[in-house]
């Protein structure tokens, strides 16, 4: 049933809604920031507390090039988008790739901080509470990445098929939401981790 | 019309009709699985609760033991806030709030159906543990170290075993399924509208429900994330509330009172939008304030995120930490009155019809004030220090809890039956319900306050004779009776109408919000043309086009 709509003027504006996906990926951003600020909260809470083992001083590397990847990802994954929306798929390809790699670079230079912490420095999880709140908010970091890169890698194969048109160009738009969220997820735990906590 | 048309049926073999409801993904299937759901649960609650007052009623009782009762108590808590009151509040804005605004479906079909599976999992988890046999180190299986589950009772020095676990992974799965409603409900009300349904213009339920799904995103992701860590404790070495590695235990209850706190707004602001539904259609009068009704839940949401501390009173923070939350209580408390007030005065001066769903509303008026205002009361800290982990807190949460959303519920259940099923709830039966239900509230929940007034402590498996406790603790017990009584008679309600009901029609209640204007039980695309609305009340429109909403508002 629908309104009869005789003596009624019809709005001249087009009847437009938000975004059905940018408003769930918010949405998801929302919920994993609160869980993020929950972890960071405890971080601080325990900066300078641990009764004994190492302090981040003795055992924190700044990962410099880790976050310039990161950050940059973020910025060659904008420009990918803003490929696709032109229809400069071949353009986007690249781009896509480059954020792909720059995402496992960071990965990769993440594991092989932990590998020596770990094992040549024998600092993990247990040692202390700078230990417990480094390896969690870092690893809940970590594993968001992951998820990240595997989003990645899926429609960097699908592009590669040639499956990836511009008409898909608002699906990577709100992809790319969850990749910036997790790049300023990282400035946060960066300042935190290896800036305040040191 | 669509509503006179005889539907094309088809047959379907039982597995078929299995299939259909295990694997479907529209949200009037969903809302009634998790009403269901919420419902057989309730009911596992509820004989929890009588054991827990059998127990009770005499001092010096031994029907129980204390590690069984502990055990009772915790799930009980647990079951009712995450697998009663969370599933049906979420089933029924499942439901209705697509109808009310004129969609098909809600946003996000397939992740409905995922949260609804993950909530289902959890619960069975839960009640997994009772099967799961004892420890070695005889801790029991079920968990019983409360609902709020506080290190370092949690921790593997003091439950040994997997005890916390089913806890922990039961609500994890639970929680991950809140997200997914509270994600599905945002997209929805922003992005589903029907043409001419300004955020203005949408009923309060769906306000109400957008508020909610915001709420449900900063709520439960403080607990997934204590839970994590408190996995990494039990099972990682780590030590985030190891004391003797100087972790603190206090920071479990922060993390988890940020959680807890705006829980419990999750759970009223839904009911505050069935009874917002229900006045207006049962005093023939739309809502008074309708800004600022919306301006009030979307305030409450805001501040009930700075309260938690109040569950804190008694742990010892230093005084301006104890006066910033005593303030910040109260503060919360004024938008809620507003809202009150606004629904006393849609009531003023209407023309009141006492049908049951009625009745309940004005019995949550009553009592969801009464129990706002013991809220108050232990809201100031010296008078928390008094009462706190007493009878007094029992009888105040259980108040809003029961008179308050459980109220309400019914109200939903019976205002909303016949367009579920096509058939109303019988009328007489709904006032026995009532009457009997409000009788055993009061006898047990009334009575309550007293022994906590008196210094009864709160998770006591029993009490010794002659501290004046005994008479409050039976008369309470024999209030359960009278509930039990009361939710088999609208069990039995909702079964026979729904086999024999009388026959609803599209508006039984001559309502005005979107769901009506379609058949009852809808078809499964809803809306055959999507409405096109100019007023907060369409079908008040399409029923008085002489005399319109829109040339009011």
């Amino acid at each position: 049933m629908s309104a009869t709509t005789a003596n009624i003027s019809a709005s001249e504006a087009p009847w437009q809604l938000p975004s059905r996906g940018k408003v769930g990926m918010i949405c998801l951003i929302i919920a994993e920031s609160a869980i993020f600020t929950i972890f960071i909260a405890a971080y601080v809470f325990y900066i300078g507390k641990s009764l004994s083992g190492p302090t981040p001083r003795a055992v924190l590397k700044v990962p410099v090039v880790g976050t310039i990847c990161l950050l940059s990802s973020s910025l060659t994954m904008h420009w990918a988008i803003a490929a696709l929306r032109k229809a400069k798929t071949g353009l986007f390809s690249l781009f896509w790739f480059v954020t792909l790699a720059l995402g496992a670079i960071f990965i990769i230079g993440t594991a092989i901080e932990w590998r020596h912490m770990i094992y040549q420095d024998g600092f993990t999880i247990q040692t202390n509470l700078f230990g417990t709140t480094f390896y969690s908010l870092v690893g809940l970091h970590a594993s968001h990445v992951i998820v990240g890169l595997i989003g990645l890698a899926l429609v960097m194969i699908l592009t590669l098929l040639g499956k990836v048109k511009p008409a898909h160009t608002e699906r990577c738009e709100v992809f790319s939401l969850y990749w910036h969220f997790v790049d300023a997820v990282w400035v946060v735990v960066f300042t935190t981790v290896y800036i305040l906590g040191r | 019309m669509a509503s006179e048309a005889v539907p094309l049926t088809v047959h379907k073999s039982p597995l078929a009709v299995v299939y259909e409801w295990l694997g479907t993904a529209d949200h009037k299937k969903i809302g009634l699985m998790y009403i269901v759901y919420a419902l057989l649960f309730l009911v596992v609650m509820g004989i929890e609760a009588c054991l827990i007052r059998i127990q009770l009623a005499h001092a010096n009782a031994t029907f129980l033991s204390p590690q069984v009762f502990n055990r009772l108590f915790t799930l009980h808590g647990t079951t009712g806030v995450f697998f009663v009151a969370m599933p049906i509040l979420v089933g029924f804005g499942n439901y209705i709030v697509p109808l009310m605004i004129g969609a098909r479906d809600m946003a996000y079909p397939r992740l409905n159906a995922f949260g609804f599976w993950m909530t289902a999992f959890g619960g069975l988890l839960l009640y997994g543990s009772f099967f799961a046999g004892a420890s070695i180190a005889q801790a029991g299986a079920a968990p019983d170290f409360g609902w709020f589950a506080y290190a370092p009772l949690t921790s593997t020095a003091f439950s040994a075993g997997h005890t916390a676990d089913y806890w922990n992974l039961s609500i994890l799965l639970g929680g991950v399924g809140s997200i997914a409603a509270g994600i599905n409900f945002v997209a929805t009300v922003l992005t589903m509208r029907c043409p001419g349904m300004t955020l203005g213009k949408m009923p309060l339920m769906a306000w109400m429900n957008l508020v909610l799904g915001g709420l449900i995103l900063v709520t439960i992701s403080p607990l997934t994330a204590a839970q994590m860590m408190l996995m990494a404790d039990r099972y990682l070495g780590a030590h985030f509330f190891d004391v003797q590695a100087g972790g603190s235990v206090v920071m479990w209850m922060h993390f988890f009172w940020i959680f807890g706190h705006p829980e419990v707004y999750v759970l009223i602001i839904p009911c505050f939008a069935f009874i917002s539904e229900v006045v207006p259609v049962f005093s023939r009068k739309a809502i008074f304030g309708y800004p600022a009704m919306v301006a009030a839940t979307v305030s409450i949401g805001f501040v009930s995120l700075g309260v938690w501390a109040h569950h804190m009173f008694t742990v010892g923070m230093p005084s301006y930490g104890n006066a910033f939350f005593v303030l910040t209580t109260m503060v919360v408390a004024v938008p809620t009155g507003i809202k009150i007030f606004n629904w006393l005065a849609t009531l003023w001066g209407g023309k009141i019809r006492f049908a049951t769903p009625m009745m309940f509303a004005v019995g949550f008026l009553f009592q969801f004030l009464i129990g706002g205002l013991t809220g108050i009361t232990l809201a100031t800290a010296p008078f928390d220090w008094q009462l706190g982990n007493s009878y007094f807190v029992v009888a105040h949460f259980h108040y809003v809890i029961v008179g308050g959303i459980m109220f309400s519920i019914f109200a939903a259940f019976y205002y909303w039956f016949p367009k579920m099923t096509g058939r109303m709830l019988n009328e007489t039966l709904g006032k026995w319900h009532f009457w009997i239900f409000l009788i055993g509230f009061h006898l047990t929940f009334d009575t309550l306050h007293i022994p906590g007034l008196l210094g009864m402590p709160r998770r006591i498996y029993t009490y010794e004779a002659g501290r004046g406790w005994e008479i409050w603790n039976m008369i309470s017990s024999v209030g359960v009776i009278f509930q039990g009584v009361a939710v088999l008679i609208f069990v039995y309600n909702m079964v026979a109408s729904f086999i024999k009901g009388a026959s609803a029609g599209n508006d039984p209640w001559d309502a005005w919000t979107l769901e009506w204007a379609t058949t009852s039980p809808p078809p499964e695309y809803n809306f055959a043309v999507v409405p096109e609305v100019h007023s907060r009340r369409p079908l008040w429109d399409i029923k008085h086009p002489e005399d319109p909403d829109w040339k009011y508002e």
